[in-house]
């Protein structure tokens, strides 16, 4: 079992993408998806970064593919889309009509934001070309067991969502620019002053989500440290870890010591509560309970 | 312009039936719909009855089987489809990538629309549907702007269908777990979306709190008026900031649009509302059917006067304005 990073969802600068892509060559990872998933007014701001972060991790001998955009509404977005094959790149479909781009016989990878929740689905996007599948977080653990049994047989690789905030939900409508009181269209780019999301509680004070413009995700970060033995058991071939403006590199390493026992799921979780005092986790989904639940007792009562 | 109404109860689609319903839309009583909750929904003898009730008045009966099959468990879904198939439905709304193949490959002869659960919000995704599968209609996630529709419509070869009144997404349909991050429950896995054995209500210092999954989602006064917990229209605190993060409890209004929607090239307009009495679907399916004959007979529709029948009294054209984004 090996770790995939996945896109970052947040607005970072290009200077803050430079160092962090040329951090992560030297992280035990195996492979990196970038590119913009969560709004593509974000691009141009970050998108010269793109090619020297690409040649930079593939210097560092780690497998690069390019995410499409989670929700591709725009002629902007579509012509984005055609575009991504031409980097000569894995595109990683998040939005099914990018398979529209896709030639068949072209294999590509799938992204944990294209529903995929049973076995006709799964086997459907493998005779489409699928080579790499990252499933829903939503999916308990025993339905990823039936689906990792048909990945093997099928001979794909699949990955399961290992760390960080949920992508829980994506809207037409972008709650960062709604929160400033503007619309969508003239939001100047509020987002980039979260690089983690933007917080929003309970009005009793519980940490519940988190808004990274028209995306949605939880405030607890997912860790499935508890699970990975079970995950490896299973056949799952890689933990997908998503970036985060601080500590990345170093929680890349930990998850990196878990599928061979040299660390276990404690020390793990420890190194996590010592580095980010604040970051609430949770591992419901995997157990087949409600997402926000850690080590199966509910956040709040 | 078609009118496709919902139906909860053998007795809603009557009642839609009987308003002028050009079509109602329903689903069997169990995972296999996006509104699976208690009370709701159609045994396979109650479809058999609805679809002979309709055909009799020159209605069509659309069978929602919309939500994700469960891994190991697909056998309900296709079930679901042969039945519909059995009881002479028009079509069936599907989301599923591998239940649309199933559907095209067994039974290539019934009807197959895609449903909102799909979230196909390009041109590119609906002719992949459409190419892929067969599929005769799309409707269109609650994302897009009049003006997207109509450019939309110049670029696909199939139907559109887009909501025009009642309970109003405000993610992209089919693709949001806020409801299972809360409660283990979604609509994606088991048709539900904040489900109401999670609810809780409790009396404290004067308020009203309703929780969901134990999160707190809104606070009323006693006395005033509580909507019902459903997690995005809940208020909620974003630093600086209490209110509506997501969306005010308002509902879905289009019926003003309805022109502008036709010269758009949008073929039918839905109606959300399985959950509602036949009552309101009577009342409700009237009103719009005005709409449509007088849209038909080139007349000026008339103004709607649904506000009092809204979710929360308060209406929005939703993303079909620009603005709303």
């Amino acid at each position: 079992m090996d770790l995939t990073v996945a896109p970052n969802p947040f607005f970072w600068n290009a200077a803050f993408v430079r160092d962090f892509y040329a951090q992560l060559a030297g992280a035990p990872v195996a492979r990196v998806v970038l590119g913009e998933l969560v709004c593509s007014k974000r691009l141009p701001f970050w998108q010269d970064e793109i090619p020297q972060a690409i040649e930079t991790l593939q210097a560092a001998g780690k497998e690069v593919a390019v995410t499409s955009l989670a929700l591709i509404t725009l002629k902007r977005e579509r012509k984005l889309t055609a575009d991504l094959l031409g980097l000569g790149l894995p595109v990683e479909v998040n939005d099914l009509s990018a398979l529209h781009h896709i030639p068949a016989g072209t294999p590509f990878w799938v992204g944990p934001l294209v529903n995929i929740y049973n076995d006709s689905t799964l086997r459907w996007l493998v005779r489409r070309g699928a080579r790499r599948i990252c499933l829903p977080p939503e999916l308990p653990i025993d339905s990823v067991a039936l689906l990792a049994d048909i990945a093997q047989a099928e001979g794909i690789a699949l990955e399961v969502w290992g760390h960080g905030r949920l992508p829980l939900a994506i809207s037409g409508r972008c709650y960062h620019a709604r929160l400033h009181e503007r619309a969508k269209d003239s939001c100047q780019f509020i987002c980039d002053a979260d690089p983690d999301g933007r917080d929003v509680d309970t009005l009793d004070g519980q940490r519940f989500l988190s808004v990274n413009g028209v995306q949605t995700l939880s405030q607890a970060y997912a860790c499935m440290a508890d699970h990975v033995g079970r995950l490896r058991e299973i056949g799952v071939s890689a933990l997908r870890l998503q970036p985060q403006s601080v500590g990345f590199a170093a929680l890349c390493a930990d998850y990196a010591r878990l599928p061979e026992g040299r660390m276990s799921p404690d020390a793990l979780v420890g190194n996590l509560r010592a580095a980010h005092p604040d970051m609430q986790l949770c591992d419901g989904y995997g157990r087949g309970g409600a997402g926000a639940s850690w080590r199966g007792r509910a956040l709040y009562r | 312009m078609e009118l496709v109404c919902p139906a909860g109860t053998p007795a809603a689609l009557r009642a839609a039936v009987d308003s002028g319903a050009h079509s109602v839309y329903c689903g069997f009583a169990d995972a296999t719909n996006a509104r699976n909750f208690p009370g709701l929904n159609f045994s396979r003898a109650e479809l058999a009855e609805g679809v002979g009730y309709a055909h009799a008045q020159g209605a069509k009966v659309l069978v929602a089987i919309n939500t994700f099959p469960t891994a190991g468990d697909e056998g309900l879904w296709h079930c679901a489809v042969a039945d519909a198939a059995c009881a002479g439905a028009d079509a069936v709304i599907l989301a599923d990538l591998g239940l649309l193949a199933h559907a095209a490959e067994h039974h290539p002869d019934l009807r197959r629309h895609l449903s909102v659960q799909a979230a196909a919000a390009n041109p590119d995704a609906i002719n992949f549907y459409a190419e892929a599968f067969g599929v005769r209609r799309v409707v269109l996630p609650r994302v897009l702007s009049v003006e997207e529709i109509a450019a939309i419509n110049r670029e696909i070869a199939v139907e559109t269908e887009v909501f025009v009144f009642g309970g109003l997404c405000v993610m992209a349909e089919g693709r949001c777990s806020l409801s299972s991050y809360a409660t283990g429950r979604s609509p994606n896995m088991n048709g539900v979306c904040s489900p109401p054995e999670f609810v809780d209500y409790a009396n404290e210092g004067g308020q009203n709190v309703a929780r969901l999954g134990g999160f707190v989602i809104h606070r009323t006064p006693n006395g005033a008026s509580a909507p019902y917990p459903t997690l995005c229209k809940g208020c909620f605190t974003s630093a600086d900031k209490t209110g509506h993060v997501f969306e005010d409890a308002v509902s879905l209004d289009a019926s003003t649009l309805v022109p502008r929607l036709a010269k758009a090239g949008v073929t039918a307009l839905k109606i959300e509302g399985r959950q509602r009495s036949r009552a309101y679907v009577g009342q409700i399916v009237r009103a719009f059917r005005a709409v449509t004959d007088a849209l038909e007979a080139g007349r000026e529709p008339p103004a709607l006067a649904l506000a009092r029948l809204s979710e929360g009294q308060s209406a929005t054209t939703g993303a079909y304005a620009k603005t709303w984004r």
